[in-house]
């Protein structure tokens, strides 16, 4: 994780200029319609082609993780999803479900631990890798809330210099 | 329609279109173990030239037919992978395993 753990939750200290929240039924068919929404509204943002494509991904990630881990492949779950804007230049994505939760969510986050053998693990290892920062919560029974942040100045600073 | 499935000798030439996600990989996975079962085919040539995006699931089939391929004594090949697919294939490190080329021709030339 590239951000500091011990900072506190952007939304609280940040000023928020835009944001979308949308709700849908944990169904593969929706994952696609997930991060292009949240591509879309991302692309607010002054970032580049690569940067929408690595949203993309990390959206799907969280999105099919709820569906296969949180509901277990069933339809009826529900997914909700926030995107807000901070400071002009700060993407949060928050990605939550109510379905079974992480039982042991030091193991989960491990790089390439899965609960099934044909799934390479990778999903949380992408979400580390892309943004920022990556904090989930998760309460066996209640659900699970994967909270993603990425800034994107800083970015184009490193990549111009 | 998102996959396209043919057979050249003991090759299967897959052809997959689209954003290979978990809906496209569940059907993949199925289509081509199908074919699979089949002794006479031993190779497979992936080609993702028409991919335009691939997460964690379209991974985990490729790499899961890999295992079965490589336990069969076969040959597994991935062609064609562009921007921004190619990119999360090798961040991945499934081309360790999976030999990527340009195009299904190339591997004819081998």
């Amino acid at each position: 994780m590239r951000g500091g753990e011990d900072q506190p939750l952007a939304g609280s200290v940040m000023h928020v200029k835009n944001y979308v929240r949308f709700e849908f039924q944990s169904l593969p068919e929706n994952i696609s319609f997930a991060r292009s929404c949240v591509a879309a509204f991302a692309s607010q943002i002054d970032c580049t082609l690569d940067d929408i494509e690595e949203i993309k991904l990390v959206v799907s990630e969280a999105v099919s993780n709820s569906i296969i881990h949180g509901y277990g492949n069933k339809p009826s779950g529900k997914i909700v999803i926030t995107v807000s804007i901070l400071d002009k230049k700060t993407l949060e994505i928050i990605v939550e479900d109510y379905g079974k939760g992480i039982e042991n969510l030091e193991e989960a986050l491990k790089p390439t631990y899965s609960s099934d053998p044909s799934r390479m693990g990778l999903g949380f290892t992408f979400m580390k890798s892309f943004m920022d920062e990556m904090e989930v919560t998760s309460n066996p029974g209640e659900g699970t809330s994967v909270r993603l942040k990425r800034s994107f100045l800083a970015k184009d600073k490193e990549a111009y210099a | 329609m998102d996959v396209e499935i043919k057979q050249v000798r003991n090759t299967l030439v897959v052809r997959v279109q689209g954003e290979l996600d978990m809906l496209i990989a569940g059907k993949m996975r199925k289509e081509i173990d199908e074919k699979l079962k089949d002794d006479k085919i031993k190779n497979l040539i992936v080609n993702l030239e028409k991919v335009t995006f691939i997460d964690s699931s379209g991974l985990g089939v490729l790499i899961g037919r890999y295992k079965k391929i490589a336990a069969n004594g076969g040959r597994m090949y991935i062609v064609g992978a562009k921007s921004p697919v190619d990119k999360i294939l090798f961040f991945s490190g499934i081309n360790k395993l999976v030999p990527m080329y340009n195009s299904e021709q190339d591997i004819i030339n081998i």
